[in-house]
This record gives structure tokens, sequence and C-alpha cells, in this order.
């Protein structure tokens, strides 16, 4: 077995994944370290896991998710029954940037995650399931809600209307 | 069965998730739905735009702060070299250890033996091209003594250039009761031998030579008063065989 088996392999997968979800490479970088130190204090629990790569995703999802929160950010809400995309003031910003980072940036994050674990990183839909902690079914929703919206967005749709939640 | 073409069924068939019975079902399904076809090669489009924005990241050089890097300023940092190191040690021995305990919880204990901390250590380090070793030979007195006064006793890496392998430089590693050293050698052909050296157990016996493959690492690895050795490369038994004793030798004196 090689070691392109073993974790540091998985460094350059998961700063691409973790670049385009939070389009900034330092964050990106200190996501990346975050996920190998906490990868380093559980690495006896991911024996269960099937495979590495899921768990190290799931590991940084959590971080990243906590970290959202610890900011005081503004969370994305996945729920049918908030039907607009909550938005940070801010992201206002994020406009100017170029098309496909800003509409990345525009995407409520857990369907960002899902569209990206599938899109960019080739996961399937299991283990996508699996690093996000949610069922494939939810999985799956997120994905066509993820894909019809970055459509609308790359088309030049902003969002409809904004508004900003404080958590 | 034809169940009947569902979204997922069509996100399935653009991520090339479908099994081949459902993929032919989708398919002929497909040819009478055109504008689908067209979503779908949308979603594929999509996809392709993120390869393209963000794949530049893979070939991008991993930040020093990620790897454990091998300059001096690197090594001085103590804690943190450990905690990476630690990582690598921990996700590599996790990885390679997963099927065996599952079916054995008791194969934990396995972790304290020598040639599997070695072989793990080869399969991390020798792959590496920017950071092979943190000290080179270059600047080998210092690689002695640094590593001497870590281990607790004087070490010196064993001299193989009769048989075409030259010393590249060294390493300190974390092991399950301390530091651990490894010192990396390359021949022309650009095959690589790792001799891991960590100290011995204060009551532990002396044992004499030692074969073990682990995980298609050739191992030989024994223990003096001091230390314990394990010699890793992927030459095939009887060149390591020939390889390892003559470190032996060395070290035996």
């Amino acid at each position: 077995m090689s070691s392109r088996d073993t974790i540091v392999a998985e460094i350059p997968r998961l700063r691409r994944y973790a670049r385009a979800l939070t389009g900034s490479a330092d964050a990106a970088d200190d996501l990346v370290q975050e996920t190998l130190q906490r990868a380093l204090e559980k690495w006896r629990l991911w024996q269960r896991e099937r495979d590495l790569r899921p768990w190290l995703f799931s590991i940084m999802h959590n971080i990243h998710v906590d970290g959202r929160r610890r900011d005081h950010r503004i969370d994305f809400c996945d729920d049918d029954d908030l039907p607009v995309p909550v938005q940070r003031a801010s992201q206002a910003d994020a406009l100017e940037l170029r098309d496909l980072e800003r509409a990345l940036a525009l995407l409520p994050l857990d369907q960002r995650e899902v569209l990206l674990l599938v899109g960019l990183e080739e996961l399937s839909y299991a283990e996508v399931a699996r690093a996000l902690k949610i069922p494939q079914g939810t999985v799956m929703s997120r994905l066509s809600r993820a894909r019809a919206r970055l459509k609308a967005l790359l088309a030049g749709e902003t969002a409809p209307q904004l508004k900003v939640v404080s958590t | 069965m034809n169940a009947p073409i569902s979204e997922d069924d069509l996100h399935a068939y653009a991520d090339g998730q479908l099994d081949a019975a459902r993929l032919m079902q989708v398919e002929t399904w497909l040819a009478g739905h055109p504008e689908r076809r067209a979503q779908i090669e949308e979603w594929r489009t999509q996809a392709a735009s993120l390869h393209r924005a963000y794949d530049r990241v893979l070939d991008e050089p991993i930040p020093a702060r990620l790897v454990p890097a091998a300059n001096a300023a690197r090594w001085l940092d103590a804690r943190k070299l450990a905690a990476v190191a630690w990582l690598l040690f921990g996700a590599a021995i996790g990885f390679f250890l997963r099927g065996e305990t599952a079916r054995d919880p008791g194969a934990a204990v396995a972790l304290n033996s020598l040639p599997r901390q070695a072989a793990v250590a080869h399969a991390v380090f020798v792959p590496e091209v920017r950071h092979p070793v943190e000290v080179g030979a270059d600047q080998e007195a210092h690689l002695v003594a640094w590593l001497s006064k870590r281990l607790g006793a004087p070490l010196k890496p064993p001299r193989l250039e009769e048989t075409g392998y030259r010393l590249v430089g060294g390493r300190l590693l974390p092991g399950d009761s301390g530091e651990v050293a490894q010192f990396m050698y390359e021949n022309a052909e650009r095959n690589r031998l790792t001799l891991y050296v960590r100290p011995a157990a204060p009551k532990g016996a002396e044992t004499s030579f030692r074969y073990a493959r682990e995980h298609n690492v050739d191992v030989f690895y024994w223990t003096d008063s001091r230390f314990g050795y394990a010699l890793s490369g992927n030459t095939g038994r009887e060149d390591m065989l020939r390889l390892a004793t003559l470190v032996y030798r060395q070290h035996d004196k």
C-alpha cells in the first residue's frame, strides 16, 4: 500500500474544496489546517468509516459550520419553509466577484457543500450523505436546488430578496 | 423492472453514478426527452466550470504549515512539528489498521510493533519529493548531534556507500513512547531505504535479526541495549537482507 492512500495525499483535495467553499485562500488553508488537527485528535474513530476522504470532508464540514456560528455569521437554511435565502449584508460585495465565485458565494451553504462535493470532488451521493450526516434524499434535493440556483445566478439573476437574520 | 425515470436518476446520470442497467433505461428515456438531455448537459457544464476554476489549487505547492517541512525554522518549532507528524502517523496507522482492528479490537497493541511503525514512516516519507528529510546529509555533523541528543544516546547513521546508497538525511518523529529518528538513503536508481531508530524499552530484551513484511514494505528489525532498529525498503527481501546485514554489523560493533 503506498502512502498516496494516506492523508498526505488528501491535502490538495481538501485545499481545493475549502477554496471553493470559502472563496478565500487564507480562510481555506485555515480550515484545512484545523481539519488536519481535528483529524489527528480523532483519528482512532475513523477506522469505523469506510473511506478516509468522506471522513475528512465531514470533519471539515463540522469545523466550517462551527466557525460560522462562532463568528456569529448568519447561517443559510435549507428548510423549504424558509423560502428566502438568507444573506450576509456584506455579501453584496460578492456581486463584484467574477461569475462563478460570485454565484457560489450566493448559494446557500448547504447547497454549496453538496454541489461542490458532487461536482468538484466527485464523491458518490452516499459519501456526501455520510460526510454531511444527512439522508441521501436530502443530498439529492439540495443538489437539485443548487444546480437550478447556480444556473439562475450564472444567468445574471440576483437573489430575489435578501434579508439579514441575526442568530 | 422499469421504475419511472426520476429527477434523481437524471442527476445520477449526469454524475456518472448510475449502474449499467439503470443507465441504459435512462439513455433510452432521454432519447425521447431532448429538453432533459440539455439540462443534463448544463449540469455537466457547471461541474466542468468548477474544475476549471479550482483544479489549479491541486497543483499549488502545499503551504509549509500544512505538512512537516524540512527547513530549520520548522523543526525548531517542535510542538507544531510533533502535531503534524502525529497526525501523519495517526492517519497512516489508522488507515493501515482499519481492517485488522475491525476484526480484532485487541489489535491496537500492534501499534507498538517496531516493524509496523517503521513501515508506516517509510511509506509516508519515501514518496516525498520536496521534503524527504528535515536535515540533509550536507549537515551530517549537526544531524548526528541533534538526533543523538533527542534520543538520549549516541546515534550514527550507518555508511552504505559500498552498496550504492548514500545518506539523504534524517528527521525526528514522535513514537509511542518518545522520540524516534529516521534516516533516509537513496541510490542512483532512486530507490529509497529508511532506517527507523527508537530508544529501547528500559527492560526490553535484545532481539536478534527479524523480518516482517508490512504493507508491501520489507522490514528487517532488531534491538540492542540502546535502540530498536528497523530498515525498510521496497527492493525485495533478498536485497533488503543484504543491506540490513550491513547496517546490523555496523551497529553491532
